[in-house]
Protein backbone atom coordinates (compact mmCIF):
# COMPACT_ATOMS: atom_id res chain seq x y z
CA UNK A 1 0.00 0.00 0.00
CA UNK A 2 2.87 2.35 0.82
CA UNK A 3 4.41 1.54 -2.57
CA UNK A 4 1.13 2.46 -4.27
CA UNK A 5 0.91 5.75 -2.38
CA UNK A 6 4.55 6.50 -3.28
CA UNK A 7 3.97 5.65 -6.96
CA UNK A 8 0.94 7.90 -7.27
CA UNK A 9 2.90 10.91 -6.00
CA UNK A 10 4.21 11.54 -9.55
CA UNK A 11 2.54 14.58 -11.07
CA UNK A 12 -0.56 13.64 -13.02
CA UNK A 13 -0.64 10.06 -11.74
CA UNK A 14 -3.87 8.44 -10.63
CA UNK A 15 -4.93 5.25 -8.95
CA UNK A 16 -6.95 2.81 -11.02
CA UNK A 17 -9.15 0.23 -9.38
CA UNK A 18 -12.24 -1.10 -11.19
CA UNK A 19 -11.65 1.52 -13.87
CA UNK A 20 -15.31 1.62 -14.89
CA UNK A 21 -15.57 5.40 -14.47
CA UNK A 22 -11.93 6.45 -14.95
CA UNK A 23 -11.38 4.61 -18.25
CA UNK A 24 -14.70 5.88 -19.57
CA UNK A 25 -13.60 9.45 -18.79
CA UNK A 26 -10.11 8.82 -20.22
CA UNK A 27 -11.58 7.70 -23.54
CA UNK A 28 -13.40 11.04 -23.67
CA UNK A 29 -10.20 12.91 -22.64
CA UNK A 30 -11.98 14.35 -19.61
CA UNK A 31 -9.53 12.55 -17.32
CA UNK A 32 -5.96 12.68 -18.65
CA UNK A 33 -3.65 11.01 -16.14
CA UNK A 34 0.02 10.69 -17.08
CA UNK A 35 0.43 7.44 -15.15
CA UNK A 36 -1.95 4.89 -13.69
CA UNK A 37 -1.17 2.95 -10.53
CA UNK A 38 -3.14 -0.31 -10.37
CA UNK A 39 -4.41 -0.81 -6.83
CA UNK A 40 -7.03 -3.42 -7.71
CA UNK A 41 -4.99 -6.31 -6.33
CA UNK A 42 -4.17 -4.74 -2.97
CA UNK A 43 -5.42 -6.88 -0.07
CA UNK A 44 -8.35 -4.56 0.63
CA UNK A 45 -11.30 -6.73 -0.43
CA UNK A 46 -12.43 -8.07 2.94
CA UNK A 47 -15.59 -7.21 4.84
CA UNK A 48 -14.67 -7.59 8.51
CA UNK A 49 -16.74 -7.44 11.68
CA UNK A 50 -15.59 -4.80 14.16
CA UNK A 51 -15.60 -5.22 17.96
CA UNK A 52 -18.18 -2.44 18.35
CA UNK A 53 -20.70 -4.32 16.19
CA UNK A 54 -19.97 -2.37 13.02
CA UNK A 55 -18.17 -3.54 9.91
CA UNK A 56 -15.11 -2.51 7.92
CA UNK A 57 -15.47 -2.77 4.15
CA UNK A 58 -12.20 -2.95 2.23
CA UNK A 59 -12.05 -0.26 -0.45
CA UNK A 60 -11.12 -2.76 -3.16
CA UNK A 61 -14.14 -4.98 -2.54
CA UNK A 62 -16.40 -5.18 -5.61
CA UNK A 63 -19.78 -3.47 -5.36
CA UNK A 64 -21.50 -6.79 -6.12
CA UNK A 65 -19.58 -8.68 -3.42
CA UNK A 66 -20.56 -6.14 -0.78
CA UNK A 67 -24.21 -6.09 -1.92
CA UNK A 68 -24.34 -9.89 -1.58
CA UNK A 69 -22.36 -10.11 1.66
CA UNK A 70 -24.37 -11.88 4.37
CA UNK A 71 -23.49 -9.38 7.13
CA UNK A 72 -24.24 -6.37 4.93
CA UNK A 73 -27.62 -7.84 3.92
CA UNK A 74 -28.50 -8.67 7.52
CA UNK A 75 -27.29 -5.49 9.26
CA UNK A 76 -27.28 -2.83 6.54
CA UNK A 77 -29.99 -3.85 4.03
CA UNK A 78 -30.30 -0.25 2.79
CA UNK A 79 -26.67 -0.40 1.66
CA UNK A 80 -27.25 -3.68 -0.13
CA UNK A 81 -30.36 -2.23 -1.81
CA UNK A 82 -28.50 0.92 -2.85
CA UNK A 83 -25.64 -1.05 -4.38
CA UNK A 84 -28.09 -3.28 -6.26
CA UNK A 85 -29.95 -0.23 -7.56
CA UNK A 86 -26.78 1.10 -9.17
CA UNK A 87 -25.26 0.34 -12.58
CA UNK A 88 -25.46 -3.16 -14.12
CA UNK A 89 -24.38 -6.64 -13.06
CA UNK A 90 -21.17 -6.37 -15.08
CA UNK A 91 -20.25 -2.96 -13.69
CA UNK A 92 -21.00 -3.95 -10.10
CA UNK A 93 -18.60 -6.89 -10.49
CA UNK A 94 -15.79 -4.55 -11.49
CA UNK A 95 -16.48 -1.30 -9.65
CA UNK A 96 -14.80 -1.02 -6.26
CA UNK A 97 -16.22 0.56 -3.12
CA UNK A 98 -13.52 3.24 -3.05
CA UNK A 99 -14.03 3.99 -6.73
CA UNK A 100 -17.77 4.26 -6.28
CA UNK A 101 -17.20 6.98 -3.66
CA UNK A 102 -14.97 8.93 -6.05
CA UNK A 103 -17.01 8.58 -9.24
CA UNK A 104 -17.64 11.81 -11.13
CA UNK A 105 -20.95 13.44 -11.97
CA UNK A 106 -22.96 12.34 -15.01
CA UNK A 107 -23.90 15.93 -15.91
CA UNK A 108 -24.02 15.86 -19.74
CA UNK A 109 -22.11 19.15 -19.93
CA UNK A 110 -19.29 17.70 -17.82
CA UNK A 111 -19.14 14.88 -20.38
CA UNK A 112 -19.31 17.19 -23.42
CA UNK A 113 -15.83 18.66 -23.87
CA UNK A 114 -17.26 21.27 -26.26
CA UNK A 115 -19.56 22.67 -23.52
CA UNK A 116 -18.70 25.06 -20.68
CA UNK A 117 -18.18 23.25 -17.40
CA UNK A 118 -16.57 24.64 -14.25
CA UNK A 119 -16.12 21.15 -12.86
CA UNK A 120 -14.09 19.99 -15.86
CA UNK A 121 -12.49 23.31 -16.73
CA UNK A 122 -12.52 25.74 -13.75
CA UNK A 123 -13.63 29.24 -14.77
CA UNK A 124 -15.23 28.12 -18.05
CA UNK A 125 -18.80 28.63 -16.85
CA UNK A 126 -21.75 26.28 -16.44
CA UNK A 127 -23.77 25.34 -19.49
CA UNK A 128 -26.28 23.47 -17.33
CA UNK A 129 -27.56 26.67 -15.66
CA UNK A 130 -29.40 27.77 -18.80
CA UNK A 131 -29.35 24.40 -20.50
CA UNK A 132 -31.02 21.03 -20.21
CA UNK A 133 -31.04 20.75 -16.43
CA UNK A 134 -33.74 18.20 -15.79
CA UNK A 135 -31.36 15.87 -13.92
CA UNK A 136 -29.59 18.59 -11.93
CA UNK A 137 -29.39 19.65 -8.29
CA UNK A 138 -32.08 21.44 -6.31
CA UNK A 139 -30.21 21.62 -2.99
CA UNK A 140 -26.82 23.12 -2.14
CA UNK A 141 -26.01 24.12 -5.71
CA UNK A 142 -24.19 27.31 -6.71
CA UNK A 143 -24.05 29.62 -9.71
CA UNK A 144 -20.87 27.79 -10.68
CA UNK A 145 -22.28 24.25 -10.72
CA UNK A 146 -25.61 22.45 -10.41
CA UNK A 147 -24.27 18.93 -10.95
CA UNK A 148 -25.37 16.01 -8.77
CA UNK A 149 -23.36 13.20 -7.24
CA UNK A 150 -24.31 10.00 -9.08
CA UNK A 151 -23.72 7.32 -6.43
CA UNK A 152 -26.53 5.30 -4.89
CA UNK A 153 -24.17 3.55 -2.48
CA UNK A 154 -22.95 6.80 -0.94
CA UNK A 155 -26.53 7.88 -0.16
CA UNK A 156 -27.14 4.76 1.92
CA UNK A 157 -23.71 5.18 3.52
CA UNK A 158 -24.65 8.73 4.42
CA UNK A 159 -27.77 7.57 6.27
CA UNK A 160 -25.68 4.85 7.94
CA UNK A 161 -23.04 7.42 9.03
CA UNK A 162 -20.13 5.72 7.27
CA UNK A 163 -16.59 6.92 7.77
CA UNK A 164 -13.98 6.88 5.01
CA UNK A 165 -10.52 5.62 5.97
CA UNK A 166 -7.64 7.22 4.05
CA UNK A 167 -3.93 6.45 3.99
CA UNK A 168 -1.67 9.37 3.13
CA UNK A 169 1.80 9.78 1.70
CA UNK A 170 3.30 10.33 5.16
CA UNK A 171 1.91 6.93 6.24
CA UNK A 172 -0.69 8.51 8.50
CA UNK A 173 -4.29 7.32 8.44
CA UNK A 174 -7.34 9.51 8.87
CA UNK A 175 -11.04 8.82 9.01
CA UNK A 176 -13.56 11.27 7.58
CA UNK A 177 -17.31 11.13 8.17
CA UNK A 178 -18.99 10.67 4.78
CA UNK A 179 -21.01 13.85 5.25
CA UNK A 180 -17.72 15.79 5.59
CA UNK A 181 -16.01 13.83 2.81
CA UNK A 182 -18.15 15.35 0.07
CA UNK A 183 -18.13 19.08 -0.69
CA UNK A 184 -20.76 21.45 -1.99
CA UNK A 185 -19.73 23.05 -5.28
CA UNK A 186 -19.44 26.70 -4.15
CA UNK A 187 -16.99 28.49 -6.43
CA UNK A 188 -14.71 25.42 -6.75
CA UNK A 189 -16.89 22.65 -8.21
CA UNK A 190 -13.85 20.94 -9.72
CA UNK A 191 -13.13 19.62 -6.20
CA UNK A 192 -15.66 16.90 -5.37
CA UNK A 193 -14.36 15.75 -1.98
CA UNK A 194 -11.86 16.55 0.77
CA UNK A 195 -9.63 13.75 -0.56
CA UNK A 196 -6.04 15.00 -0.72
CA UNK A 197 -3.74 14.22 -3.66
CA UNK A 198 -1.91 10.97 -3.05
CA UNK A 199 -4.34 9.66 -0.46
CA UNK A 200 -5.52 6.07 -0.83
CA UNK A 201 -8.99 5.11 0.35
CA UNK A 202 -8.39 1.91 2.29
CA UNK A 203 -11.82 1.21 3.79
CA UNK A 204 -15.33 2.35 4.59
CA UNK A 205 -16.22 1.88 8.22
CA UNK A 206 -19.84 1.46 9.23
CA UNK A 207 -20.78 1.97 12.88
CA UNK A 208 -23.25 -0.54 14.36
CA UNK A 209 -26.53 -0.34 12.45
CA UNK A 210 -28.97 2.26 13.77
CA UNK A 211 -32.13 0.80 15.33
CA UNK A 212 -35.20 0.40 13.13
CA UNK A 213 -36.16 -0.49 9.60
CA UNK A 214 -33.96 0.51 6.66
CA UNK A 215 -34.97 1.21 3.09
CA UNK A 216 -33.36 2.59 -0.07
CA UNK A 217 -35.72 3.72 -2.81
CA UNK A 218 -34.58 4.96 -6.21
CA UNK A 219 -36.75 6.80 -8.74
CA UNK A 220 -35.45 6.96 -12.30
CA UNK A 221 -36.47 7.23 -15.93
CA UNK A 222 -35.97 3.49 -16.57
CA UNK A 223 -36.72 0.53 -14.32
CA UNK A 224 -33.08 -0.55 -14.31
CA UNK A 225 -29.56 0.55 -15.21
CA UNK A 226 -30.15 4.30 -14.91
CA UNK A 227 -29.03 7.02 -12.53
CA UNK A 228 -31.43 8.36 -9.93
CA UNK A 229 -33.63 11.36 -10.54
CA UNK A 230 -34.26 11.19 -6.82
CA UNK A 231 -33.41 8.55 -4.27
CA UNK A 232 -33.90 8.24 -0.53
CA UNK A 233 -32.18 6.18 2.13
CA UNK A 234 -34.26 6.09 5.30
CA UNK A 235 -33.95 4.42 8.67
CA UNK A 236 -36.82 4.70 11.12
CA UNK A 237 -37.36 3.23 14.59
CA UNK A 238 -40.71 3.31 16.33
CA UNK A 239 -42.01 2.56 19.79
CA UNK A 240 -45.65 1.65 19.35
CA UNK A 241 -46.70 4.45 16.96
CA UNK A 242 -44.08 7.02 17.92
CA UNK A 243 -40.87 7.60 15.97
CA UNK A 244 -37.91 7.24 18.34
CA UNK A 245 -35.10 7.68 15.81
CA UNK A 246 -34.77 8.47 12.11
CA UNK A 247 -32.10 8.89 9.45
CA UNK A 248 -32.75 10.50 6.09
CA UNK A 249 -30.45 10.97 3.10
CA UNK A 250 -31.34 11.97 -0.47
CA UNK A 251 -29.58 11.14 -3.74
CA UNK A 252 -29.91 12.85 -7.11
CA UNK A 253 -30.72 16.25 -5.61
CA UNK A 254 -27.32 17.73 -4.71
CA UNK A 255 -23.56 17.78 -5.33
CA UNK A 256 -23.27 15.25 -2.49
CA UNK A 257 -25.43 12.67 -0.78
CA UNK A 258 -27.84 14.99 1.04
CA UNK A 259 -28.28 14.06 4.67
CA UNK A 260 -31.29 15.91 6.04
CA UNK A 261 -30.78 16.45 9.75
CA UNK A 262 -33.74 18.84 9.61
CA UNK A 263 -36.07 16.11 8.38
CA UNK A 264 -34.76 13.74 11.04
CA UNK A 265 -35.51 16.30 13.77
CA UNK A 266 -39.00 16.78 12.34
CA UNK A 267 -39.64 13.02 12.61
CA UNK A 268 -38.32 12.27 16.10
CA UNK A 269 -40.99 12.05 18.79
CA UNK A 270 -43.85 12.33 16.31
CA UNK A 271 -46.41 9.74 15.29
CA UNK A 272 -45.38 7.52 12.38
CA UNK A 273 -48.07 8.80 10.02
CA UNK A 274 -48.20 10.29 6.54
CA UNK A 275 -48.89 13.72 8.08
CA UNK A 276 -45.58 13.53 9.96
CA UNK A 277 -43.72 12.31 6.86
CA UNK A 278 -45.16 15.13 4.75
CA UNK A 279 -44.14 17.70 7.33
CA UNK A 280 -40.61 16.25 7.41
CA UNK A 281 -40.51 16.30 3.60
CA UNK A 282 -41.47 19.98 3.55
CA UNK A 283 -38.68 20.71 6.02
CA UNK A 284 -36.17 18.69 3.99
CA UNK A 285 -36.94 20.64 0.82
CA UNK A 286 -37.40 24.07 2.43
CA UNK A 287 -34.23 25.48 0.85
CA UNK A 288 -34.66 23.67 -2.47
CA UNK A 289 -34.36 25.76 -5.64
CA UNK A 290 -35.45 24.51 -9.05
CA UNK A 291 -33.73 25.61 -12.25
CA UNK A 292 -36.72 25.20 -14.53
CA UNK A 293 -36.59 21.71 -15.96
CA UNK A 294 -35.74 20.12 -12.60
CA UNK A 295 -38.49 21.82 -10.57
CA UNK A 296 -40.32 18.48 -10.47
CA UNK A 297 -37.53 17.01 -8.35
CA UNK A 298 -38.66 19.02 -5.32
CA UNK A 299 -42.11 17.43 -5.36
CA UNK A 300 -40.70 14.04 -6.36
CA UNK A 301 -38.18 14.10 -3.49
CA UNK A 302 -40.93 14.86 -0.98
CA UNK A 303 -43.15 12.04 -2.25
CA UNK A 304 -40.23 9.62 -2.41
CA UNK A 305 -39.30 10.45 1.18
CA UNK A 306 -42.86 9.83 2.40
CA UNK A 307 -43.04 6.49 0.60
CA UNK A 308 -39.60 5.40 1.78
CA UNK A 309 -40.33 6.35 5.40
CA UNK A 310 -43.59 4.41 5.27
CA UNK A 311 -41.72 1.37 3.88
CA UNK A 312 -39.01 1.65 6.54
CA UNK A 313 -41.59 1.98 9.33
CA UNK A 314 -43.38 -1.12 8.07
CA UNK A 315 -40.08 -3.01 7.96
CA UNK A 316 -39.36 -1.84 11.51
CA UNK A 317 -42.70 -3.27 12.59
CA UNK A 318 -42.25 -6.55 10.70
CA UNK A 319 -38.58 -7.20 11.44
CA UNK A 320 -37.86 -5.88 14.94
CA UNK A 321 -34.09 -5.48 15.35
CA UNK B 1 -0.55 16.70 -17.76
CA UNK B 2 -0.53 15.62 -21.38
CA UNK B 3 -2.51 17.96 -23.60
CA UNK B 4 -5.07 16.72 -26.06
CA UNK B 5 -3.39 15.92 -29.35
CA UNK B 6 0.12 16.07 -27.90
CA UNK B 7 2.40 13.32 -29.16
CA UNK B 8 3.46 10.96 -26.44
CA UNK B 9 6.06 8.23 -26.71
CA UNK B 10 4.33 4.89 -27.17
CA UNK B 11 5.25 2.49 -24.45
CA UNK B 12 4.91 -1.21 -25.10
CA UNK B 13 4.44 -3.81 -22.42
CA UNK B 14 4.85 -7.55 -22.76
CA UNK B 15 2.05 -9.45 -21.02
CA UNK B 16 0.68 -12.95 -20.78
CA UNK B 17 -3.07 -13.52 -20.84
CA UNK B 18 -4.89 -16.80 -20.22
CA UNK B 19 -7.86 -16.84 -22.56
CA UNK B 20 -10.17 -19.84 -22.81
CA UNK B 21 -7.52 -21.94 -21.09
CA UNK B 22 -4.72 -20.98 -23.48
CA UNK B 23 -1.78 -18.74 -22.65
CA UNK B 24 -1.09 -15.88 -25.05
CA UNK B 25 1.95 -13.64 -24.98
CA UNK B 26 1.55 -10.20 -26.49
CA UNK B 27 3.23 -6.83 -26.71
CA UNK B 28 0.73 -4.05 -26.23
CA UNK B 29 0.38 -0.41 -25.37
CA UNK B 30 -0.47 -0.55 -21.64
CA UNK B 31 -3.54 1.59 -22.29
CA UNK B 32 -5.11 -1.15 -24.42
CA UNK B 33 -8.50 -2.28 -23.17
CA UNK B 34 -9.00 -5.98 -22.62
CA UNK B 35 -11.59 -5.85 -25.40
CA UNK B 36 -9.13 -4.41 -27.92
CA UNK B 37 -6.39 -6.82 -26.82
CA UNK B 38 -8.69 -9.76 -27.55
CA UNK B 39 -10.07 -8.45 -30.82
CA UNK B 40 -7.11 -6.63 -32.36
CA UNK B 41 -4.19 -8.66 -31.02
CA UNK B 42 -5.55 -12.18 -30.53
CA UNK B 43 -8.19 -11.83 -33.26
CA UNK B 44 -10.81 -13.29 -30.95
CA UNK B 45 -13.62 -11.24 -32.47
CA UNK B 46 -16.48 -13.07 -30.78
CA UNK B 47 -16.41 -10.42 -28.07
CA UNK B 48 -18.08 -7.39 -29.65
CA UNK B 49 -17.37 -3.69 -29.41
CA UNK B 50 -20.62 -1.77 -29.20
CA UNK B 51 -20.49 1.51 -27.31
CA UNK B 52 -16.98 1.07 -25.83
CA UNK B 53 -18.26 2.88 -22.70
CA UNK B 54 -19.83 0.13 -20.58
CA UNK B 55 -23.37 1.01 -21.59
CA UNK B 56 -24.37 -1.74 -24.02
CA UNK B 57 -22.86 -4.97 -22.66
CA UNK B 58 -21.80 -6.34 -26.09
CA UNK B 59 -18.23 -6.80 -24.78
CA UNK B 60 -19.26 -8.87 -21.75
CA UNK B 61 -16.99 -11.78 -20.91
CA UNK B 62 -16.10 -13.81 -17.84
CA UNK B 63 -13.13 -13.12 -15.59
CA UNK B 64 -12.63 -15.90 -13.03
CA UNK B 65 -16.26 -16.83 -13.63
CA UNK B 66 -17.64 -13.32 -13.07
CA UNK B 67 -19.06 -11.20 -15.90
CA UNK B 68 -17.55 -7.80 -16.66
CA UNK B 69 -17.47 -5.23 -19.47
CA UNK B 70 -14.14 -5.84 -21.24
CA UNK B 71 -14.18 -2.33 -22.76
CA UNK B 72 -13.77 -0.70 -19.34
CA UNK B 73 -10.72 -2.56 -18.12
CA UNK B 74 -7.09 -2.66 -19.20
CA UNK B 75 -5.56 -5.88 -20.52
CA UNK B 76 -2.46 -5.35 -18.36
CA UNK B 77 -4.65 -5.63 -15.25
CA UNK B 78 -5.67 -9.23 -16.05
CA UNK B 79 -2.41 -11.18 -16.28
CA UNK B 80 -3.32 -13.50 -13.41
CA UNK B 81 -6.91 -14.02 -14.43
CA UNK B 82 -8.85 -16.76 -16.13
CA UNK B 83 -10.54 -15.07 -19.10
CA UNK B 84 -13.40 -16.82 -20.89
CA UNK B 85 -14.91 -15.39 -24.06
CA UNK B 86 -17.80 -16.70 -26.15
CA UNK B 87 -15.23 -18.68 -28.18
CA UNK B 88 -14.46 -20.65 -25.03
CA UNK B 89 -18.05 -21.70 -24.39
CA UNK B 90 -18.90 -23.78 -27.41
CA UNK B 91 -18.17 -24.37 -31.09
CA UNK B 92 -20.53 -24.67 -34.07
CA UNK B 93 -20.35 -28.46 -33.85
CA UNK B 94 -20.60 -28.53 -30.04
CA UNK B 95 -22.79 -25.66 -28.88
CA UNK B 96 -23.09 -24.63 -25.27
CA UNK B 97 -26.66 -25.38 -24.08
CA UNK B 98 -27.34 -21.62 -23.85
CA UNK B 99 -26.11 -21.07 -27.41
CA UNK B 100 -28.46 -23.86 -28.55
CA UNK B 101 -31.30 -22.29 -26.56
CA UNK B 102 -30.71 -18.91 -28.23
CA UNK B 103 -31.05 -20.59 -31.65
CA UNK B 104 -34.06 -22.65 -30.56
CA UNK B 105 -35.82 -19.58 -29.15
CA UNK B 106 -34.79 -17.24 -31.99
CA UNK B 107 -33.32 -14.96 -29.32
CA UNK B 108 -31.63 -12.60 -31.75
CA UNK B 109 -32.10 -10.69 -34.93
CA UNK B 110 -28.84 -9.06 -36.01
CA UNK B 111 -26.86 -11.05 -33.46
CA UNK B 112 -24.37 -8.34 -32.55
CA UNK B 113 -25.28 -8.34 -28.86
CA UNK B 114 -25.60 -12.12 -28.65
CA UNK B 115 -22.15 -13.13 -27.46
CA UNK B 116 -22.38 -10.50 -24.74
CA UNK B 117 -25.89 -11.68 -23.83
CA UNK B 118 -24.70 -15.27 -23.56
CA UNK B 119 -21.60 -14.51 -21.47
CA UNK B 120 -23.64 -12.18 -19.29
CA UNK B 121 -26.38 -14.78 -18.77
CA UNK B 122 -23.86 -17.41 -17.70
CA UNK B 123 -22.27 -14.97 -15.28
CA UNK B 124 -25.73 -14.00 -14.04
CA UNK B 125 -26.72 -17.64 -13.43
CA UNK B 126 -23.52 -18.14 -11.42
CA UNK B 127 -24.50 -15.12 -9.31
CA UNK B 128 -27.98 -16.56 -8.73
CA UNK B 129 -26.44 -19.90 -7.81
CA UNK B 130 -24.25 -18.10 -5.27
CA UNK B 131 -27.40 -16.61 -3.71
CA UNK B 132 -26.80 -13.01 -4.74
CA UNK B 133 -29.89 -10.80 -4.45
CA UNK B 134 -30.95 -8.28 -7.13
CA UNK B 135 -32.75 -4.95 -7.26
CA UNK B 136 -36.11 -6.75 -7.68
CA UNK B 137 -35.49 -9.18 -4.83
CA UNK B 138 -38.26 -8.30 -2.37
CA UNK B 139 -36.22 -8.70 0.80
CA UNK B 140 -32.42 -8.67 0.68
CA UNK B 141 -32.27 -9.91 4.28
CA UNK B 142 -33.95 -13.18 3.26
CA UNK B 143 -32.66 -15.96 1.02
CA UNK B 144 -33.19 -15.25 -2.67
CA UNK B 145 -36.21 -16.93 -4.23
CA UNK B 146 -37.03 -18.30 -7.66
CA UNK B 147 -35.45 -16.90 -10.81
CA UNK B 148 -38.58 -15.24 -12.17
CA UNK B 149 -38.75 -13.41 -15.51
CA UNK B 150 -38.62 -10.15 -13.56
CA UNK B 151 -35.38 -11.32 -11.93
CA UNK B 152 -33.89 -12.33 -15.30
CA UNK B 153 -34.81 -8.96 -16.84
CA UNK B 154 -33.36 -6.96 -13.96
CA UNK B 155 -30.19 -9.02 -13.78
CA UNK B 156 -29.69 -8.78 -17.56
CA UNK B 157 -30.28 -5.01 -17.77
CA UNK B 158 -26.61 -4.37 -18.56
CA UNK B 159 -27.08 -5.96 -22.00
CA UNK B 160 -28.88 -3.91 -24.61
CA UNK B 161 -30.52 -5.56 -27.63
CA UNK B 162 -31.37 -2.86 -30.14
CA UNK B 163 -33.38 -5.35 -32.21
CA UNK B 164 -35.58 -5.87 -29.16
CA UNK B 165 -35.28 -9.64 -28.93
CA UNK B 166 -35.71 -9.45 -25.15
CA UNK B 167 -38.75 -11.77 -24.80
CA UNK B 168 -36.89 -14.56 -26.56
CA UNK B 169 -33.63 -13.86 -24.72
CA UNK B 170 -35.50 -14.25 -21.42
CA UNK B 171 -37.08 -17.47 -22.74
CA UNK B 172 -33.71 -18.91 -23.81
CA UNK B 173 -32.19 -18.17 -20.41
CA UNK B 174 -35.24 -19.62 -18.66
CA UNK B 175 -34.86 -22.81 -20.74
CA UNK B 176 -31.43 -23.60 -19.32
CA UNK B 177 -31.80 -21.98 -15.88
CA UNK B 178 -33.12 -24.98 -14.01
CA UNK B 179 -30.30 -27.21 -15.26
CA UNK B 180 -27.68 -24.48 -14.72
CA UNK B 181 -28.82 -23.76 -11.17
CA UNK B 182 -29.06 -27.41 -10.10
Amino acid sequence: MQAAVAAVSRTGAKFISGGTNLLDLMKLEIERPTHLVDISRLPLKQVDDLPDGGIRIGAQAANSAVAAHARVRALYPALSEALLAGASGQLRNKASIGGNLLQRTRCPYFYDTAAACNKRDPGAGCAALGGFNRIHAVLGASDACIATHPSDMAVAMSALEARIELLSRDRSTRCVAIDDFYRLPGSTPHIDTVWQPGELITAVILPPPPPGGQRYRKVRDRASYEFALVSVAAVIATDRETITAARVAFGGVAHKPWRSFEAEAALRGRLATLTTYEAAADVAMRSAVGRGQNDFKIVLAKRTLCRTLADAAQIAAERPS
Amino acid sequence: MGRVGEMTELAVTRIMLRVNGQMHEMEIDPRTSLLDALREHLHLTGTKKGCDHGQCGACTLLINGRRINSCLTLAVMHEDDDIVTVEGLGAPEALHPLQAAFIERDALQCGYCTSGQICSALGMLAEVKAGWPSHVTADVTAATGALTDAEIRERMSGNICRCGAYPNIVAAIRDIAEEALR
